[in-house]
Protein backbone atom coordinates (compact mmCIF):
# COMPACT_ATOMS: atom_id res chain seq x y z
CA UNK A 1 0.00 0.00 0.00
CA UNK A 2 1.47 3.09 -0.91
CA UNK A 3 3.74 3.33 -4.65
CA UNK A 4 6.00 6.19 -3.72
CA UNK A 5 9.84 5.58 -3.96
CA UNK A 6 9.93 3.08 -1.46
CA UNK A 7 6.70 1.19 -2.33
CA UNK A 8 7.80 1.11 -6.38
CA UNK A 9 11.44 -0.11 -5.32
CA UNK A 10 9.70 -3.05 -2.97
CA UNK A 11 7.61 -3.61 -5.40
CA UNK A 12 10.09 -4.29 -8.09
CA UNK A 13 12.64 -6.40 -5.72
CA UNK A 14 9.52 -8.59 -4.52
CA UNK A 15 8.51 -9.13 -8.50
CA UNK A 16 11.63 -9.89 -9.87
CA UNK A 17 11.62 -12.43 -6.31
CA UNK A 18 8.60 -13.83 -8.18
CA UNK A 19 6.64 -13.21 -5.55
CA UNK A 20 2.67 -12.38 -6.23
CA UNK A 21 2.44 -8.93 -5.95
CA UNK A 22 -0.18 -6.38 -5.51
CA UNK A 23 0.25 -2.54 -5.48
CA UNK A 24 -2.46 -0.01 -3.95
CA UNK A 25 -2.30 3.30 -4.28
CA UNK A 26 -5.22 6.28 -4.09
CA UNK A 27 -3.40 8.27 -7.10
CA UNK A 28 -3.11 6.57 -10.64
CA UNK A 29 -0.35 8.74 -11.46
CA UNK A 30 1.79 6.81 -8.62
CA UNK A 31 2.00 3.80 -11.04
CA UNK A 32 4.33 5.28 -12.94
CA UNK A 33 6.85 4.60 -10.83
CA UNK A 34 7.11 1.11 -11.52
CA UNK A 35 8.97 -0.71 -14.56
CA UNK A 36 7.41 -1.23 -17.65
CA UNK A 37 7.99 -4.77 -17.05
CA UNK A 38 6.50 -5.10 -13.82
CA UNK A 39 4.07 -8.40 -13.45
CA UNK A 40 2.09 -7.69 -10.43
CA UNK A 41 -1.12 -6.07 -10.00
CA UNK A 42 -1.78 -2.47 -9.73
CA UNK A 43 -5.19 -1.16 -8.07
CA UNK A 44 -6.42 2.98 -7.57
CA UNK A 45 -7.84 2.85 -4.14
CA UNK A 46 -8.03 3.99 -0.45
CA UNK A 47 -6.23 1.70 1.74
CA UNK A 48 -7.93 2.27 4.93
CA UNK A 49 -11.00 1.52 3.28
CA UNK A 50 -11.69 -2.36 4.21
CA UNK A 51 -14.03 -2.98 1.31
CA UNK A 52 -11.28 -2.02 -0.76
CA UNK A 53 -8.91 -3.91 1.71
CA UNK A 54 -11.28 -7.17 0.92
CA UNK A 55 -11.47 -6.59 -3.58
CA UNK A 56 -7.75 -6.30 -3.47
CA UNK A 57 -7.85 -9.86 -1.61
CA UNK A 58 -5.86 -8.87 1.37
CA UNK A 59 -7.18 -11.96 3.28
CA UNK A 60 -6.15 -14.28 1.22
CA UNK A 61 -1.96 -12.48 1.21
CA UNK A 62 0.81 -13.78 2.83
CA UNK A 63 2.41 -10.24 3.62
CA UNK A 64 1.10 -6.74 3.53
CA UNK A 65 3.15 -3.30 3.66
CA UNK A 66 2.10 0.19 4.50
CA UNK A 67 4.40 2.41 3.08
CA UNK A 68 2.63 6.08 2.76
CA UNK A 69 3.33 9.61 2.96
CA UNK A 70 0.76 9.43 5.82
CA UNK A 71 1.98 7.53 9.46
CA UNK A 72 -2.07 7.16 10.63
CA UNK A 73 -3.03 5.78 7.50
CA UNK A 74 -0.33 3.34 7.77
CA UNK A 75 -0.76 2.94 11.39
CA UNK A 76 -4.78 2.42 10.36
CA UNK A 77 -4.42 0.09 7.08
CA UNK A 78 -1.82 -1.88 8.89
CA UNK A 79 -4.22 -2.68 12.41
CA UNK A 80 -7.26 -3.69 9.23
CA UNK A 81 -4.51 -5.70 7.99
CA UNK A 82 -3.95 -7.62 11.13
CA UNK A 83 -7.09 -7.49 13.04
CA UNK A 84 -9.30 -7.85 10.46
CA UNK A 85 -7.94 -9.91 7.30
CA UNK A 86 -5.85 -11.80 9.56
CA UNK A 87 -2.55 -11.41 7.46
CA UNK A 88 0.32 -12.99 8.51
CA UNK A 89 3.00 -10.47 8.38
CA UNK A 90 2.51 -7.10 8.58
CA UNK A 91 5.03 -3.96 8.18
CA UNK A 92 3.85 -0.59 8.80
CA UNK A 93 6.28 2.46 8.24
CA UNK A 94 5.82 5.16 11.04
CA UNK A 95 8.24 8.53 10.03
CA UNK A 96 7.57 9.78 13.76
CA UNK A 97 9.86 7.66 15.63
CA UNK A 98 7.56 8.29 18.72
CA UNK A 99 4.36 6.92 17.42
CA UNK A 100 6.42 4.14 15.87
CA UNK A 101 8.06 2.97 19.86
CA UNK A 102 4.16 2.77 20.68
CA UNK A 103 2.80 0.95 17.97
CA UNK A 104 6.17 -1.43 18.02
CA UNK A 105 4.76 -1.92 21.69
CA UNK A 106 1.34 -2.22 20.57
CA UNK A 107 2.54 -5.56 18.57
CA UNK A 108 2.94 -4.18 14.94
CA UNK A 109 5.83 -4.34 13.13
CA UNK A 110 6.93 -1.17 12.44
CA UNK A 111 10.09 0.31 11.36
CA UNK A 112 10.82 4.43 11.58
CA UNK A 113 13.07 5.30 8.45
CA UNK A 114 13.67 8.66 10.17
CA UNK A 115 15.34 7.18 12.84
CA UNK A 116 17.57 4.54 11.17
CA UNK A 117 18.28 7.16 8.34
CA UNK A 118 19.22 9.64 11.13
CA UNK A 119 21.76 7.06 13.10
CA UNK A 120 23.15 6.13 9.64
CA UNK A 121 23.96 9.68 8.91
CA UNK A 122 25.60 10.04 12.56
CA UNK A 123 27.46 6.80 12.25
CA UNK A 124 28.93 8.33 8.26
CA UNK A 125 30.07 11.47 10.34
CA UNK A 126 31.52 9.62 12.99
CA UNK A 127 33.76 7.35 10.95
CA UNK A 128 36.35 9.37 8.28
CA UNK A 129 35.45 8.23 4.73
CA UNK A 130 38.29 5.85 3.25
CA UNK A 131 40.42 7.74 0.92
CA UNK A 132 39.62 7.82 -2.27
CA UNK A 133 41.43 5.84 -5.35
CA UNK A 134 42.39 8.23 -7.79
CA UNK A 135 41.08 6.38 -10.71
CA UNK A 136 37.74 5.99 -9.28
CA UNK A 137 37.99 10.06 -8.12
CA UNK A 138 38.28 10.77 -11.71
CA UNK A 139 35.60 8.79 -13.10
CA UNK B 1 -14.15 16.83 33.85
CA UNK B 2 -10.86 17.65 31.77
CA UNK B 3 -12.17 17.01 27.79
CA UNK B 4 -10.05 17.16 25.31
CA UNK B 5 -11.16 18.30 21.90
CA UNK B 6 -8.77 17.43 18.62
CA UNK B 7 -9.59 19.31 15.55
CA UNK B 8 -11.38 22.54 15.58
CA UNK B 9 -13.48 22.05 11.90
CA UNK B 10 -17.32 22.89 12.50
CA UNK B 11 -18.01 19.61 14.71
CA UNK B 12 -14.78 20.44 16.93
CA UNK B 13 -15.99 24.38 17.36
CA UNK B 14 -19.23 24.10 18.24
CA UNK B 15 -18.47 20.83 20.66
CA UNK B 16 -15.87 22.73 22.46
CA UNK B 17 -18.94 25.42 22.69
CA UNK B 18 -21.54 23.19 24.21
CA UNK B 19 -18.83 21.67 26.61
CA UNK B 20 -17.99 25.14 27.80
CA UNK B 21 -22.03 26.47 28.00
CA UNK B 22 -22.99 22.93 30.01
CA UNK B 23 -23.80 23.41 33.44
CA UNK B 24 -21.15 20.98 34.71
CA UNK B 25 -18.32 23.36 33.88
CA UNK B 26 -16.21 21.34 32.10
CA UNK B 27 -12.11 22.40 31.61
CA UNK B 28 -11.75 22.16 27.67
CA UNK B 29 -8.60 22.36 25.81
CA UNK B 30 -9.46 22.41 21.91
CA UNK B 31 -6.12 21.58 19.73
CA UNK B 32 -6.14 22.73 16.38
CA UNK B 33 -2.92 22.78 13.20
CA UNK B 34 -4.55 25.34 11.25
CA UNK B 35 -3.70 28.87 12.49
CA UNK B 36 -7.06 30.19 11.24
CA UNK B 37 -9.26 27.62 13.27
CA UNK B 38 -6.96 28.31 16.26
CA UNK B 39 -7.76 31.92 16.20
CA UNK B 40 -11.15 31.83 15.72
CA UNK B 41 -11.56 29.62 18.65
CA UNK B 42 -9.37 32.16 21.10
CA UNK B 43 -11.54 35.11 19.82
CA UNK B 44 -15.04 33.35 20.30
CA UNK B 45 -14.58 31.16 23.14
CA UNK B 46 -11.34 32.07 24.90
CA UNK B 47 -8.17 31.00 25.58
CA UNK B 48 -8.19 27.37 24.87
CA UNK B 49 -6.95 26.70 21.85
CA UNK B 50 -3.82 24.32 21.19
CA UNK B 51 -2.16 24.98 17.77
CA UNK B 52 0.03 21.53 17.17
CA UNK B 53 -0.84 17.89 15.51
CA UNK B 54 -2.89 16.31 17.75
CA UNK B 55 -1.49 12.76 17.06
CA UNK B 56 1.98 13.91 17.88
CA UNK B 57 3.33 12.96 21.67
CA UNK B 58 4.94 16.66 21.94
CA UNK B 59 1.21 18.13 21.73
CA UNK B 60 -0.14 16.13 23.41
CA UNK B 61 2.02 16.19 26.45
CA UNK B 62 1.58 20.29 26.23
CA UNK B 63 -1.91 20.01 26.56
CA UNK B 64 -2.21 17.55 29.61
CA UNK B 65 -3.90 14.05 28.23
CA UNK B 66 -2.17 12.47 31.34
CA UNK B 67 -4.59 14.01 33.08
CA UNK B 68 -7.71 14.55 30.72
CA UNK B 69 -10.97 12.30 31.86
CA UNK B 70 -11.90 12.25 27.68
CA UNK B 71 -9.86 12.74 24.69
CA UNK B 72 -12.93 13.31 21.80
CA UNK B 73 -11.50 13.04 18.60
CA UNK B 74 -13.50 15.13 15.50
CA UNK B 75 -11.48 15.77 12.82
CA UNK B 76 -12.12 15.36 9.43
CA UNK B 77 -9.82 11.76 8.69
CA UNK B 78 -10.94 8.72 10.50
CA UNK B 79 -7.08 7.54 10.63
CA UNK B 80 -6.35 10.48 12.49
CA UNK B 81 -8.95 10.23 15.03
CA UNK B 82 -7.61 6.84 15.50
CA UNK B 83 -4.13 7.48 16.14
CA UNK B 84 -5.29 10.20 18.44
CA UNK B 85 -7.73 7.74 20.48
CA UNK B 86 -5.26 5.14 20.45
CA UNK B 87 -2.30 6.72 21.60
CA UNK B 88 -4.57 8.55 24.06
CA UNK B 89 -4.80 5.27 25.89
CA UNK B 90 -1.69 3.55 25.24
CA UNK B 91 0.64 6.17 26.61
CA UNK B 92 -1.46 8.43 28.56
CA UNK B 93 -3.88 6.13 29.83
CA UNK B 94 -6.89 8.37 29.18
CA UNK B 95 -9.82 6.47 30.76
CA UNK B 96 -12.59 7.42 28.27
CA UNK B 97 -11.58 8.11 24.28
CA UNK B 98 -14.25 9.34 21.68
CA UNK B 99 -13.46 9.18 17.82
CA UNK B 100 -15.65 10.30 14.82
CA UNK B 101 -15.79 8.49 11.69
CA UNK B 102 -16.71 9.03 8.19
CA UNK B 103 -17.18 5.25 7.19
CA UNK B 104 -19.31 3.56 8.82
CA UNK B 105 -17.53 0.67 8.32
CA UNK B 106 -14.86 1.45 10.48
CA UNK B 107 -16.44 1.00 13.25
CA UNK B 108 -16.43 -2.05 14.21
CA UNK B 109 -12.59 -2.32 13.85
CA UNK B 110 -11.89 0.81 15.78
CA UNK B 111 -13.86 -0.46 18.95
CA UNK B 112 -11.49 -3.60 17.99
CA UNK B 113 -8.51 -1.27 19.11
CA UNK B 114 -9.53 -0.41 21.80
CA UNK B 115 -12.05 3.08 20.96
CA UNK B 116 -14.38 3.74 23.94
CA UNK B 117 -17.29 5.60 21.27
CA UNK B 118 -17.38 6.10 17.90
CA UNK B 119 -20.00 8.54 16.38
CA UNK B 120 -20.72 8.60 13.08
CA UNK B 121 -22.52 11.19 10.93
CA UNK B 122 -22.96 9.29 7.85
CA UNK B 123 -24.52 6.10 10.28
CA UNK B 124 -27.36 8.43 11.91
CA UNK B 125 -28.53 9.71 8.68
CA UNK B 126 -28.78 6.24 7.37
CA UNK B 127 -30.81 5.69 10.65
CA UNK B 128 -33.00 8.10 9.64
CA UNK B 129 -33.48 7.51 6.35
CA UNK B 130 -34.74 3.57 7.04
CA UNK B 131 -36.84 4.94 9.58
CA UNK B 132 -37.91 7.61 7.58
CA UNK B 133 -38.44 4.87 4.28
CA UNK B 134 -41.08 2.24 4.39
CA UNK B 135 -39.42 -0.94 2.94
CA UNK B 136 -41.76 -1.36 0.49
CA UNK B 137 -42.04 1.80 -1.44
CA UNK B 138 -44.80 3.13 -3.35
CA UNK B 139 -43.82 4.46 -6.78
CA UNK B 140 -45.50 7.71 -8.00
CA UNK B 141 -45.50 7.02 -11.92
CA UNK B 142 -47.96 9.88 -12.81
CA UNK B 143 -49.98 12.64 -11.98
CA UNK B 144 -53.09 12.73 -13.57
CA UNK B 145 -54.62 16.24 -14.55
CA UNK B 146 -56.38 18.07 -11.97
CA UNK B 147 -58.98 16.02 -9.86
CA UNK B 148 -55.65 14.83 -7.67
CA UNK B 149 -55.34 11.79 -8.53
CA UNK B 150 -52.14 9.80 -9.44
CA UNK B 151 -51.21 6.92 -10.73
CA UNK B 152 -48.83 4.65 -8.55
CA UNK B 153 -46.82 1.22 -7.99
CA UNK B 154 -46.47 -0.92 -5.56
CA UNK B 155 -45.03 -4.28 -4.76
CA UNK B 156 -46.80 -7.32 -3.13
CA UNK B 157 -43.94 -8.48 -0.62
CA UNK B 158 -43.88 -12.38 0.22
CA UNK B 159 -45.39 -11.83 3.89
CA UNK B 160 -48.64 -9.16 3.13
CA UNK B 161 -51.47 -9.85 4.00
CA UNK B 162 -53.20 -9.35 0.83
CA UNK B 163 -51.63 -12.43 -0.84
CA UNK B 164 -54.38 -15.16 -1.67
CA UNK B 165 -56.55 -12.43 -1.35
CA UNK B 166 -59.57 -11.60 -4.14
CA UNK B 167 -59.88 -7.61 -5.26
CA UNK B 168 -63.42 -8.09 -4.32
CA UNK B 169 -62.28 -8.41 -0.69
CA UNK B 170 -59.86 -5.95 -0.28
CA UNK B 171 -60.56 -2.85 2.23
CA UNK B 172 -59.09 -0.08 -0.35
CA UNK B 173 -59.24 3.78 0.51
CA UNK B 174 -61.87 5.71 -1.14
CA UNK B 175 -61.53 6.62 -5.05
CA UNK B 176 -58.68 3.84 -5.29
CA UNK B 177 -58.71 0.98 -8.16
CA UNK B 178 -56.43 -1.32 -8.95
CA UNK B 179 -56.10 -1.36 -12.73
CA UNK B 180 -52.99 -3.61 -13.89
CA UNK B 181 -50.66 -6.25 -12.00
CA UNK B 182 -47.45 -7.39 -13.53
CA UNK B 183 -46.87 -10.92 -11.39
CA UNK B 184 -43.01 -11.66 -10.89
CA UNK B 185 -42.46 -13.49 -14.16
CA UNK B 186 -43.58 -10.13 -15.95
CA UNK B 187 -47.07 -11.07 -17.26
CA UNK B 188 -49.45 -8.48 -16.88
CA UNK B 189 -52.91 -9.27 -16.27
CA UNK B 190 -56.04 -7.15 -16.11
CA UNK B 191 -57.46 -7.14 -12.38
CA UNK B 192 -61.27 -7.84 -11.87
CA UNK B 193 -63.00 -8.07 -8.48
CA UNK B 194 -62.19 -12.09 -8.52
CA UNK B 195 -58.15 -11.79 -9.46
CA UNK B 196 -56.11 -13.11 -6.59
CA UNK B 197 -53.35 -10.80 -5.14
CA UNK B 198 -50.02 -13.27 -5.39
CA UNK B 199 -46.71 -12.65 -3.40
CA UNK B 200 -44.29 -10.08 -5.60
CA UNK B 201 -47.27 -9.18 -7.64
CA UNK B 202 -45.74 -5.08 -9.20
CA UNK B 203 -49.58 -3.82 -8.82
CA UNK B 204 -50.45 -0.65 -10.55
CA UNK B 205 -53.27 1.82 -8.98
CA UNK B 206 -55.19 4.68 -9.68
CA UNK B 207 -55.31 6.79 -6.04
CA UNK B 208 -56.20 10.33 -4.46
CA UNK B 209 -53.02 11.32 -3.79
CA UNK B 210 -53.32 11.69 0.13
CA UNK B 211 -54.93 7.61 -0.20
CA UNK B 212 -51.41 6.41 -1.59
CA UNK B 213 -49.80 5.38 1.98
CA UNK B 214 -53.10 3.83 3.17
CA UNK B 215 -53.31 1.84 -0.61
CA UNK B 216 -49.84 0.91 0.44
CA UNK B 217 -50.32 -0.24 4.01
CA UNK B 218 -52.87 -2.52 2.20
CA UNK B 219 -51.04 -4.00 -0.23
CA UNK B 220 -47.89 -4.57 2.00
CA UNK B 221 -48.97 -4.67 5.81
CA UNK B 222 -48.47 -8.34 7.08
CA UNK B 223 -51.31 -9.29 8.91
CA UNK B 224 -49.51 -8.33 12.58
CA UNK B 225 -49.23 -4.65 11.60
CA UNK B 226 -51.74 -1.82 11.63
CA UNK B 227 -53.31 -0.43 9.06
CA UNK B 228 -50.86 2.46 7.72
CA UNK B 229 -47.84 0.94 6.69
CA UNK B 230 -45.07 -0.91 8.26
CA UNK B 231 -42.42 1.27 8.95
CA UNK B 232 -38.48 -0.55 10.26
Amino acid sequence: MGCGRVGAALAKMLDADGHDVTVLDIRPDAFKRLPVDFKGVKHVGNGIDQDVLARVGLADADAFVAVTQGDNRNVMATQMAKHLFGVRRTLCRIYDPIREEIYGDLGLETISPTLIGAMMLKGMLDSEPAPKVEAEAEA
Amino acid sequence: MYIIVVGAGKVGYYLAKELLEAPEGHEVLVIEQDAAKCERVTQELGDIALRGDGCEAATMEKAGFGRADMVIAVTGDDEDNLVVCQVAKARFSVPRTVARINNPKNESIFKRLGIDTTVSATAAILAQIEQELPTHPLIHLLQLKGGGLEIVEVKVPKSASVVGQRIGELLLPQQSLITLIVDSDGTPRVPGNDTVIRAEDQVVAVTRTESGDALRGVLTNSASAGAYGRRQ
